[in-house]
């Protein structure tokens, strides 16, 4: 509320109060839609590449609403860099503990030597693991996308 | 002509997506703007994508996400579940089209940062001179 | 320019239109599409990996190595964006 009384002192004509309360307001449930359609991808549509753009696109209306400055308050590039490293390395070291500990690649039946839960619960554990992976990295390289095309590269000022 | 006409209707999922990628190919070979070709390109991508799912359909058929327990002790049929396989493909194709626009919209900024225009003779103009 | 584009055009909807003479009509649940791989994949993927998204099922387990390596595109494209563009600040 404070922060919203002294943006109105310094912008008296008001040109975007109502587009950036509203964003404001609607981005922490973007992020938790975004969260559940990644997490609920095994019974429902849904999945790592809709739910990291849902993510993705909270932050891109953010970066609309305010400016560029704004949003990469909220998610810093080097953050940003990091989570789309993690992303593809999550899904690449899945795959490679299922190597090393004797099965095949990407054969998620062999984590059961490291927690004995059955061959076809860690079927769908893996798949859900992987589909995290995926979503952090979809997520992130579709903010950055955004910002870099925005941006024109310089990060200074962008749409 | 009767025949004609029961052709077109029973598989017009086919026409819709011949039309559709007539207007991307169009796009991307009669137009001189290049942004203007790449969204060509990406109704193109559209329409297969249109094409691919259409070929997954089933007439009354289920959307593929079962009843786990009632898979797992009475089996599936089959043919009452829509075609998984197409959703599949065409799910890693939007992602790999989305990348290829963003390269593409990338290297668009660079080439009007160095020549000042979008438009393609313009663009040859300049570099041959 | 634009006519050559324009029967370039008409062409190629035309030959399309020659090749759907021989698909299968709309929604027929025997089509060759339906009918060989797709019917194992709907009949085994829930007691397999117990997952009942069938699209998930097949997207993250028998097709791994397709959105492994579609990550890495993906990734790959997002890299290249950053080195095309980015500019430090100076």
């Amino acid at each position: 509320m404070k922060q919203l009384q002294e943006q109105v002192a310094r912008n008296p004509e008001g040109d975007n109060l109502i587009i950036r309360t509203a964003v404001r307001l609607l981005v922490p449930f973007i992020q938790l839609y975004g969260l559940y359609v990644i997490v609920h991808g095994h019974y429902s549509p849904g999945g790592g590449f809709q739910g990291g753009v849902v993510l993705g696109a909270s932050f891109i209306l953010l970066a609309l609403a305010y400016d560029l400055k704004t949003s990469l308050r909220f998610m810093s590039e080097r953050v940003n860099n990091l989570l789309s490293n993690l992303g593809a390395l999550i899904f690449i070291g899945i795959a490679l503990l299922c190597a090393l500990l004797g099965g095949l690649f990407l054969d998620y039946a062999a984590l059961e030597r490291l927690i004995p839960l059955g061959a076809e619960e860690w079927h769908s554990l893996g798949i859900f693991l992987v589909e995290l992976g995926v979503g952090l990295a979809v997520m992130s390289i579709m903010v950055s996308l955004f910002w870099d095309l925005a941006s024109g590269g310089d990060m200074e000022e962008g749409l | 002509m009767d025949q004609l006409l029961t052709e077109i209707v029973g598989k017009y999922n086919y026409w819709l997506y011949v039309v559709l990628m007539m207007i991307g190919f169009y796009a991307m070979i009669g137009k001189r703007n290049l942004v203007k070709k790449l969204l060509g390109m990406n109704i193109f991508q559209t329409a297969i994508i249109l094409f691919y799912v259409s070929t997954g359909v089933k007439r009354g058929g289920q959307i593929p996400i079962l009843d786990k327990h009632a898979a797992l002790s009475h089996g599936v049929d089959a043919s009452q579940i829509i075609n998984p396989l197409p959703h599949v493909l065409m799910l890693t194709a939007i992602v790999v089209s989305v990348s290829v626009t963003g390269v593409a919209l990338a290297i668009l900024v660079r080439i009007y940062r160095e020549y000042g225009t979008l438009e393609e003779d313009e663009i040859l103009e300049k570099i041959r001179s | 320019m634009k006519v050559f584009a324009l029967l370039a055009t008409l062409a190629t909807g035309i030959v399309l239109l020659y090749g759907t003479r021989d698909f299968a009509p709309w929604g027929d649940p025997d089509s060759p599409a339906n009918s060989h791989l797709s019917r194992v994949y709907i009949e085994r993927a829930v007691e397999e990996t117990h997952v009942p998204n069938l699209v998930t099922a097949i997207l993250g387990d028998y097709r791994g190595y397709d959105t492994m390596f579609e990550t890495v595109v993906i990734y790959c494209a997002g890299m290249a964006v950053v080195c095309v563009l980015r500019r430090s600040r100076s």
